[in-house]
C-alpha cells in the first residue's frame, strides 16, 4: 500500500475517521434527545407542541443536509454569532455537531412515532384507565416498549448518520472523505486502493453494526 | 395505535388551563427566537435589497435556478428508475435458493448501503475513468452513485415486501402447477411493490437531497447553479442558500405527503406496506 | 494491449491533420487559418488543432471565479474565456464553436487525460507534478499567492497571519502551502471561495489567500468596493498556463505561438482591460521568454 506507507498519509487517514467518529458519536446522543423530546411534543396534547414538532420534521427532514450544514456556519455563527469555540477547528467541529443532530433528530422522532404506533391501544387505554397522566403512560408504558420496537429502525439513523458525518467536510473539517480527496488529488495514480481503503473502512465497521442492531432488536422484540 | 387520541384523555377544565399556559408561553417562546433571529439577520445586513433583488430577476431564474431545479429533477428521475431496477433484481438475486447468486447479491447490497454516497460518486467521476479508459460524464457519475446506492435500499425494502406476502399463497400458485418465476411475477412481485409504494417515493426524497452531491463534480444541479454560481455572480450566497432550501422543501414537502397519502390507501387496499426506513430516507451520506 | 489497434489509426489520424494544419497555417501566427466550414475534418481526430479544424472545441473553464471565469447565464465570462477566445481565433475557428465546460480544481487532469476537454483554461498553475500528466502551453499570466483583507487590517505579509484565521479551499495548493508554511495560522477551509468572501466580509476569517489575481477580481467587485484589499506581497509564483492532452506538442507549439501574436498585436492587453482591467490594474507584459517548450 504505497499511499499509505507514508506515515503523513496514514496519520492524515486515521485522524479522518477519528472526526468521523467524535462526530458520530456526539451527534447520535444529542440527535437522540433532542429526537425523544420531538417525539413526545408530536404526540402531545398541547396542539402548539405539536405544531412545533411536525414543523421541524417537515423542514429538517427535507433540506439537503449540506444546506443544513451550511446554515450553521452562515447562520447560526456568522450571523447569529453563536460561538461554540474559540478554537476554529473545534467551532467547526460543534457547528456540525448541531447540523447533523437537528437533522438527525428529525428522522429519531419518525422512527419513534413509528414505534409508538407498534404498541397497542388497549395497553395506553388501560394506563389511562388506572389514572396515569400523559407523561406517565408515555414514560412507564409506550416508550419502553416502543423503544424495543425501534431499535432497528434507530440502527439504521445511527448509520446513516454515521455517513453523513462526511458532510461536515463541507465547512472545512478534515475528516475522512476530505482527506481521501486530498490522498487522490496528490496521488491520482492509486485512486482505486485509496477508494478501496476508505470505502472498505466505512463498510468494515458499519456492515456489523448494521447486524448488531439486527439481532438486538431480534433479542429484544416485544413478544405479542 | 393512534398516538394522538389514545395517549391522554380529553382535556378537563384543569388540563385546558395548563395546555393554554403551555401554548401561550411556548408560543411566546418561539416567537421571541423568530424575532431575534430576525433582528440579527437585518443588524447583519442581511435584509439588504441588492442581496435579495437577484431573485426578482426572470434572468436569474431562467439561467440559474430552474436549469438547476431541472438538472435536480433529471438526475433523480433517470436515478430512480435505474434503481428500481437494480432494487428488483438484488432483491429476487437476494432471495434465490442458490447460494452462488444469493450470496454475492448480498454482498453488494451490503457494501453500497455501507459507503457514504460522496465517495461513491467521487470514486466513479476519478476513479472509474481510469479503469474503463474513457470518462464519466458528471450526470453519470451522480446517477450511478445514486443509482448502487438508493438500489441497494429498494432491494432491501423489495425482500422485505415479498417475505410479507403470505405463504400460503406462493403454495397455493406452486400447487396450481405455477414455477418459481411465474410465482415470482405474477403473485410476489405485484404485492411487493404495492407494498413499497411510500418506501418508493420517500427513496425519491432521499434521491432529490442527494443530487446536491452532484457540484462535487461539476455537475450542474440546484445547489452548484442556484447557490455556488449565483453566489459567484451577486455574493449573496446566504440568500441564494436560503431559496435554495426553501424550494428544496416545496418539493419534498409535496412528495412527503404524497408517500402519506400511498402510505394510507396501501394499508386500506388490506396490504401492510413496507415500513419507511427512517435510515434509508436520511440519506447516502457524505455532502448530501 | 487491446488498444493498439484502435490508437495507432487515432495517432495516425492526428499525424496527418495537425500536419495538414500546420501546412495550411505555416506559423503566421494569427493568420487566417485553415479556414471553417471547408474540409471541416475527421470529427473522430483527436488533438486541438484537429478538433478547431473541426469547428469545435470544448474548453474547461472555472465557472464561479468573477474576473476569470464566471458563468453568467448561459453564457461565461472573464479573462481566461477571453483568452479562449484568442485561442480560437488564432486557431482558425469561430468563437461560437467554442463549448465552455465547467471544471473544478481537481477535475482538470482527468478532464484533459480522457478527454472530456480539448484545453483547459481555468487558472491552471503549471507545475512539474502536473506536467507529468498534461502539456502546457503558456503563462499567459504570471500570479502569485496573496492575502485579501478588510481594508483596515493590519496584515501585510503571510508571516502575520500567526493565530489569525485564514480562509482557502479545500484540497487547493494556496492551502496547503499555508498549512505548511505558516502553521500558527488558522485554515478555515471552504468548497467555494464565494463561501471565503462572506466569511470574510462577515470578519469570520480574517484573511483570504489565493491567487493574487483571483483576490483582484474578487476586491473589483463593486459590493465590496473600499470593503477589501489586495496585500500585493505574493509570496509564491503561479505561472498559469493552457492545459492539453500530453502528447499534442503540435497544438501545443501552435498556441504559444498564438499568444505570442496576442502579445504585439493588442489583443492580450484588450482581454485584460475588458475583464480584470476594470479594476483599474494596468495590463500585465506577457513575458513570452517564460513559455514552455511544450516538451
Amino acid at each position: 500500500m504505497p499511499v499509505f506507507s507514508d506515515p503523513t498519509n496514514f496519520d492524515a487517514y486515521v485522524s479522518g475517521f477519528l472526526w468521523i467518529l467524535k462526530l458520530t458519536g456526539a451527534s447520535a446522543l444529542l440527535a437522540l434527545v433532542l429526537g425523544v423530546l420531538l417525539a413526545g411534543m408530536r404526540v402531545s396534547p398541547v396542539p402548539v407542541l405539536r405544531w412545533f414538532g411536525a414543523a421541524w420534521v417537515n423542514i429538517f427532514r427535507n433540506t439537503p443536509l449540506t444546506l443544513i450544514i451550511f446554515f450553521c456556519y452562515f447562520g447560526l455563527y456568522a450571523t447569529l454569532s453563536i460561538t461554540l469555540s474559540d478554537d476554529l477547528i473545534l467551532n467547526n467541529f460543534w457547528l456540525g455537531v448541531v447540523g447533523l443532530s437537528v437533522y438527525t433528530a428529525a428522522f429519531v422522532c419518525e422512527a419513534l412515532r413509528s414505534g409508538i404506533n407498534t404498541v397497542p391501544a388497549g395497553q395506553a387505554e388501560a394506563a389511562r384507565a388506572i389514572g396515569l397522566t400523559f407523561s406517565q403512560t408515555l414514560r412507564i408504558v409506550v416508550l419502553p416498549q416502543a423503544g424495543r420496537a425501534v431499535i432497528a429502525p434507530l440502527g439504521s439513523v445511527l448509520i446513516a448518520l454515521c455517513k453523513n458525518t462526511t458532510i461536515v467536510g463541507t465547512i472545512g473539517l478534515l475528516e475522512a472523505s476530505n482527506v481521501m480527496k486530498q490522498l487522490i488529488n496528490d496521488n491520482g495514480d492509486q485512486v482505486i486502493l485509496i477508494f478501496l481503503v476508505f470505502a472498505g473502512t466505512f463498510a468494515a465497521v458499519l456492515i456489523p453494526v448494521g447486524y448488531f442492531f439486527g439481532w438486538l432488536a431480534n433479542r429484544l422484540a416485544v413478544k405479542r | 395505535m393512534n398516538g394522538e387520541t389514545v395517549l391522554y384523555d380529553h382535556p378537563g377544565p384543569r388540563a385546558k388551563v395548563r395546555n393554554a399556559i403551555l401554548t401561550v408561553v411556548f408560543g411566546a417562546l418561539i416567537l421571541a427566537l423568530l424575532y431575534w433571529i430576525y433582528r440579527q439577520f437585518d443588524e447583519k445586513g442581511q435584509f439588504t435589497k441588492v442581496l435579495w433583488e437577484p431573485f426578482l430577476q426572470g434572468d436569474v431564474w431562467k439561467n440559474f435556478i430552474l436549469p438547476g431545479i431541472e438538472g435536480t429533477l433529471k438526475a433523480a428521475a433517470t436515478a430512480m428508475v435505474l434503481a428500481l431496477a437494480f432494487g428488483l433484481i438484488f432483491s429476487i438475486g437476494r432471495l434465490s435458493e442458490h447460494r452462488w447468486i444469493s450470496v454475492p447479491a448480498g454482498v453488494v447490497v451490503e457494501f453500497f448501503r455501507a459507503v457514504p454516497l460522496l465517495l461513491m460518486i467521487f470514486f466513479i467521476s476519478f476513479g472509474v475513468p481510469f479503469l474503463i479508459d474513457s470518462p464519466v460524464p458528471p450526470f453519470w457519475s451522480v446517477v450511478i452513485g445514486l443509482t448502487l446506492y438508493n438500489g441497494s435500499v429498494l432491494a432491501e425494502a423489495f425482500r422485505a415486501g415479498i417475505r410479507a406476502v403470505p405463504t400460503g399463497q406462493s403454495e397455493a400458485a406452486y400447487a396450481v402447477g405455477m414455477r418459481k418465476s411465474a410465482v415470482m411475477r405474477h403473485i410476489l412481485v405485484p404485492q411487493a411493490a404495492r407494498a413499497m409504494l411510500p418506501v418508493i417515493v420517500s427513496q425519491l426524497v432521499v434521491l432529490l437531497k442527494d443530487t446536491a452531491l452532484g457540484y462535487i463534480v461539476s455537475y450542474s444541479e440546484l445547489l452548484q447553479l442556484g447557490v455556488n454560481v449565483v453566489a459567484a455572480n451577486f455574493f449573496n450566497v446566504i440568500q441564494a442558500a436560503i431559496v435554495a432550501a426553501v424550494l428544496y422543501i416545496v418539493v419534498n414537502f409535496a412528495l412527503t405527503g404524497l408517500a402519506n397519502y400511498l402510505d394510507r390507501r396501501t394499508r386500506r387496499s388490506g396490504i401492510k406496506p413496507v415500513p419507511v426506513d427512517q435510515g434509508a430516507a436520511m440519506g447516502g451520506g457524505g455532502n448530501v | 494491449m487491446r488498444m493498439t489497434r484502435v490508437a495507432a489509426t487515432a495517432a495516425a489520424a492526428v499525424l496527418a491533420l495537425t500536419m495538414a494544419a500546420c501546412g495550411d497555417d505555416g506559423g503566421s501566427g494569427t493568420g487566417t487559418g485553415s479556414g471553417t466550414g471547408t474540409g471541416s475534418g475527421d470529427s473522430n481526430a483527436t488533438g486541438v488543432i484537429a478538433k478547431a479544424a473541426s469547428g469545435t472545441l470544448k474548453v474547461g473553464v472555472k465557472a464561479d471565479q468573477p474576473g476569470l471565469g464566471l458563468q453568467t447565464g448561459t453564457s461565461y465570462e472573464g479573462f481566461d474565456i477571453e483568452m479562449a477566445k484568442i485561442i480560437a481565433k488564432g486557431l482558425g475557428m469561430q468563437e461560437s464553436g467554442i463549448q465552455y465546460v465547467t471544471t473544478v480544481s481537481a477535475n482538470r487532469e482527468p478532464y484533459i487525460q480522457q478527454g472530456t476537454v480539448d484545453l483547459v483554461i481555468a487558472t491552471y498553475t503549471i507545475n512539474e507534478e502536473r506536467k507529468t500528466k498534461v502539456n502546457f502551453a503558456g503563462p499567459y499570466f504570471m500570479a502569485g499567492q496573496d492575502l485579501l483583507v478588510p481594508t483596515d487590517s493590519t496584515i501585510t505579509a503571510p508571516e502575520q497571519l500567526a493565530g489569525k484565521k485564514v480562509c482557502s479551499v479545500t484540497g487547493s495548493t494556496p492551502a496547503k502551502r499555508i498549512d505548511e508554511k505558516y502553521q500558527g495560522a488558522q485554515l478555515q477551509l471552504f468548497d467555494a471561495y464565494s463561501k471565503c468572501i462572506t466569511a470574510l466580509a462577515g470578519k469570520q476569517v480574517d484573511a483570504v489567500t489565493t491567487d493574487d489575481i483571483i483576490l483582484a477580481g474578487y476586491a473589483s467587485q463593486p459590493q465590496f468596493a473600499g470593503k477589501f484589499k489586495v496585500v500585493g506581497k505574493p509570496f509564491s509564483e503561479e505561472p498559469y498556463g493552457i492545459g492539453l492532452a500530453k502528447d499534442d506538442k503540435a497544438s501545443c507549439d501552435k498556441i504559444n505561438e498564438i499568444l505570442k501574436a496576442a502579445a504585439t498585436d493588442g489583443s492580450y492587453k484588450a482581454a485584460w482591460d475588458k475583464t480584470l482591467g476594470k479594476s483599474g490594474t494596468p495590463a500585465p507584459e506577457l513575458d513570452t521568454s517564460k513559455f514552455t517548450n511544450c516538451a
